[in-house]
C-alpha cells in the first residue's frame, strides 16, 4: 500500500507547486488587469490635460464656431442626449419583450432555434452595416429624413440585440422554484412574469441596457452614414411648448449632430487649437458615459434591496 | 412596471407623430471637405446677422457623396472641389434639377517638406515630382538622389492625401497627367493632420494637402517653391502669387452650386447673397484666397439673370487661372 500512497515530501512537493501557480495565476490576472487600466487612465489623462483649458462653462453652451475659443458642443451634446432618449426609448421595450417572450413563452423548436442563433450572430454585426441599412430603410422607405428619431432607430436596432440577451441571462439566473411556487399559488404565466420575472430580473437587464448604451453613444460610422451634420448652430424645437397639447415631437424630425461626430470634425482641423476642443469634448463623452453607468449601478443597487427571495 | 409601459407609450406616440415635420426656415448645406471651412464661416456669421430666424446646416459628404444628394433635390446648396463632371451633370438632368455654378473661392496644394530640408529651398519642377509620385516610380524611386544627383543620398518618404479625396484627384491630374493615378507606395491619410506629423518628424518627408493646414502649421514646415515648367520662375503658394495666376498648376478653384428652384426660396436667396458679399473675407480669414471682387459680381449678375449651368463642360481641368475662369463664367 504504502508504494502507491505519495510519501509525505512528495505531497509537500505538490503543495508547494499547487501554491506557486496560485500565485503565478494571481500576478498574470493582476498583470492583465493593470495594463488595461493603465492605458485607459493614461489615455484619459492625455486627453483631460490637453482638454482642461475648454472645459468651462461656456463650451456647453455655445454652438460649433470657426474660431476654436468661441466653440461649444451645445448642439453636440443636446444631439446625443436626444438621441439616446429615442434609442432608450425603442430598445428597451422591445428588448425586454422579446427576451421575456424567448425565454417565458417561445416554444422549443428549431425556428426559436434560429432566432435564438441570429440574435446572437446581430450581437456582433459591424456598425455600419446597421447604418446602411438604416439609410435605405429609415432615411428613403419611411422617409424619416436625417433627423434625430433616424438616428435614435438606428442606434436602437444596433443595441436590441444586447438587450435581449441580457434580458434572458437575468431571467435565467432566476431560480426556478419561484416560477413553481407562483404556478402553485394559481397565478396565471402573465402574473408570473409581471409580479415575478421582471422585478427579479431588472437589475440585470439595467446592465444589459447601460452596456448597450455605452455602446452607441460612441458610435460614429451608422451616425454619420444616416448623414448627421457637421455643423449645426440652432437647437430640435423643445419637446414642451406653452400651447395645447403642451407636448411636441417637433425635435425627433429635426437636424442634428453628436459629440462623437463634433470631435471627428475638430480632430481633422489644420488650426491645432481645434484639437483641444477635441480633447474636451472627448472628455466629456468619457464622463457622460461613466455617469450612465453611475446611474445604472444606482438603480441596480436600490433594486436589488427590494428583492426578497 | 409602469415605467416601462409609459416609456412604451411615449415610444409609440413619437411614432405616430414622427412623420410630420415643420422646421421652419432652414437652408441645407453638403458637399466637399475643402470648401466646408468657407460655408461653415459664412453660415455661422449668416445665421447671427439674421438673428437665428433662418436655420443653416452643413455637412461634410465630400465633393461627389454632395453631388449625388444634390442631383437627388436632398439639398439646397453644395460645396464642390472641383467642377461638376459629366455623370452628375447627367444625373441632375434626370431629376430636372438646374443649378447655378458660383466659384467662391481660390485654395493652392501646398508641396511641403521639413524645415531641415535645405535642397529644395530653390523649387521643384512639375517634372521632377512627376518622376516622384508616377506609378513608375513605385517600389523603384526610393531615394533622393535618383531625381536629382545633387540632392542627397537619403531615403524618400512621401505623404499625400487619400485616394477618395478631391485633393488626392486634382494633385494627381496636375502632377501626373491622370486622375486618381499615382505611386501607391506613401503614407495616405484622409486627415491632413497625419501628414503634417509625418512631414514634421522626418527631415526626409515630402508630402501635399491643401494651403489652409500649411498656414497654421508654418512654424514646423516649409513650403516648396514649384517651377511649372524649366525657364519659368519657381514660386511659393500664398495669396499673390494665387491671384495672379504664377503658382501654377496647383492652385484650384472652389465653388458652391445652388439649385435653382430653391434659390426661388427667400431664406436660400439670402443667403447666397450674404456668401457673395462676405465670401471674400470669410475665405480669407480661414486662410482660402478670394476671389477678386469682380467674381462675385459676375456671380451677382448670374444669379439676377437666371444663367444656369457650368462653363466646365463635365471635365476635369487643371491649372484655371482666376483670369481664366472669369473670362469664361462671363461668357456663360
Amino acid at each position: 500500500m504504502s508504494a502507491i500512497a505519495p510519501s509525505r515530501t512528495e505531497v509537500r512537493r505538490l503543495i508547494v507547486r499547487a501554491r506557486r501557480l496560485d500565485v503565478l495565476f494571481v500576478a498574470l490576472g493582476i498583470v492583465a488587469l493593470g495594463i488595461g487600466f493603465a492605458t485607459f487612465v493614461a489615455l484619459f489623462l492625455d486627453m483631460l490635460i490637453d482638454g482642461w483649458s475648454r472645459l468651462r462653462p461656456e463650451f456647453f453652451t455655445q454652438f460649433p464656431s470657426r474660431r476654436a475659443g468661441q466653440a461649444g458642443i451645445l448642439s453636440a451634446w443636446v444631439g446625443t442626449l436626444l438621441v439616446m432618449i429615442v434609442t432608450a426609448c425603442v430598445a428597451v421595450p422591445l428588448g425586454v419583450a422579446a427576451g421575456i417572450y424567448l425565454e417565458e413563452y417561445a416554444p422549443k423548436n428549431w425556428v426559436t432555434d434560429l432566432i435564438e442563433i441570429n440574435i446572437t450572430n446581430l450581437a456582433g454585426v459591424p456598425s455600419i452595416v446597421y447604418g446602411l441599412l438604416a439609410l435605405g430603410l429609415f432615411v428613403y422607405a419611411f422617409g424619416l429624413g436625417q433627423s434625430v428619431q433616424t438616428a435614435g432607430l438606428t442606434l436602437a436596432l444596433l443595441i436590441l440585440p444586447v438587450v435581449i440577451v441580457a434580458t434572458r441571462e437575468a431571467i435565467r439566473s432566476i431560480p426556478g422554484m419561484i416560477r413553481e411556487g407562483a404556478y402553485a399559488v394559481g397565478a396565471t404565466r402573465w402574473q408570473t412574469v409581471k409580479d415575478h420575472i421582471i422585478p427579479y430580473s431588472t437589475p440585470g437587464i439595467l446592465t444589459g441596457v447601460i452596456i448597450g448604451m455605452s455602446r452607441a453613444i460612441g458610435e460614429t460610422a451608422p451616425i454619420i452614414t444616416i448623414g448627421a451634420l457637421t455643423f449645426i448652430a440652432f437647437l430640435p424645437p423643445p419637446p414642451v411648448t406653452g400651447d395645447f397639447p403642451f407636448l411636441s415631437f417637433e425635435w425627433l424630425s429635426a437636424p442634428f449632430t453628436v459629440m462623437p461626430i463634433q470631435m471627428f470634425n475638430w480632430t481633422s482641423r489644420p488650426d491645432p487649437a481645434f484639437h483641444a476642443n477635441a480633447a474636451a469634448a472627448g472628455t466629456i463623452l468619457v464622463f457622460m458615459t461613466l455617469a450612465m453607468n453611475a446611474l445604472a449601478i444606482w438603480l441596480r443597487f436600490r433594486l436589488r434591496k427590494n428583492i426578497k427571495w | 412596471m409602469r415605467f416601462a409601459s409609459s416609456i412604451f407609450a411615449t415610444a409609440l406616440s413619437a411614432a405616430l407623430a414622427a412623420p410630420v415635420s415643420a422646421q421652419g426656415v432652414l437652408v441645407k448645406i453638403d458637399g466637399s471637405s475643402t470648401v466646408y471651412p468657407v460655408t461653415e464661416a459664412v453660415a455661422e456669421e449668416f445665421q447671427k446677422a439674421e438673428k437665428n430666424a433662418i436655420k443653416v446646416t452643413v455637412g461634410i459628404s465630400g465633393t461627389g457623396g454632395g453631388f449625388k444628394k444634390f442631383c437627388r433635390g436632398e439639398t439646397d446648396i453644395s460645396g464642390a472641389s472641383r467642377p461638376i463632371l459629366k455623370a452628375e451633370m447627367d444625373a441632375c438632368a434626370k431629376e430636372g434639377i438646374t443649378y447655378y455654378e458660383l466659384p467662391v473661392a481660390f485654395d493652392a496644394l501646398t508641396v511641403v517638406v521639413n524645415p531641415k530640408n535645405t535642397w529644395l529651398d530653390r523649387g521643384i519642377t512639375v517634372e521632377q515630382l512627376k518622376r516622384m509620385w508616377e506609378p513608375g516610380a513605385q517600389g523603384k524611386v526610393m531615394r533622393w538622389n535618383q531625381i536629382d544627383p545633387s540632392w542627397p543620398d537619403a531615403p524618400l518618404k512621401l505623404f499625400g492625401a487619400g485616394a477618395d479625396s478631391g485633393t488626392f484627384d486634382y494633385f494627381t491630374e496636375a502632377i501626373v497627367g491622370k486622375s486618381k493615378s499615382s505611386r501607391g507606395d506613401f503614407t495616405a491619410s484622409e486627415d491632413d493632420n497625419v501628414l503634417v506629423q509625418g512631414v514634421q518628424r522626418d527631415a526626409n518627408a515630402l508630402g501635399f494637402f491643401g494651403y489652409a493646414y500649411y498656414a497654421e502649421n508654418k512654424e514646423k514646415l516649409k513650403s516648396v517653391a514649384v517651377i511649372e515648367k524649366a525657364g519659368r520662375p519657381a514660386v511659393k503658394p500664398d495669396m499673390t502669387t494665387v491671384i495672379d495666376g504664377s503658382y501654377q498648376p496647383l492652385s484650384r478653384p472652389i465653388f458652391i452650386y445652388v439649385n435653382a428652384k430653391a434659390y426661388g426660396r427667400a431664406e436660400v436667396k439670402k443667403f447666397v447673397e450674404y456668401y457673395m458679399a462676405h465670401g471674400a473675407q470669410l475665405s480669407k480669414e480661414v486662410k482660402y484666397v478670394p476671389l477678386p471682387d469682380r467674381a462675385y459680381q459676375i456671380n451677382r449678375e448670374h444669379l439676377a439673370k437666371g444663367k444656369k449651368g457650368t462653363v466646365f463642360g463635365g471635365v476635369a481641368e487643371v491649372g484655371v487661372r482666376i483670369e481664366d475662369l472669369l473670362a469664361r463664367e462671363a461668357k456663360l
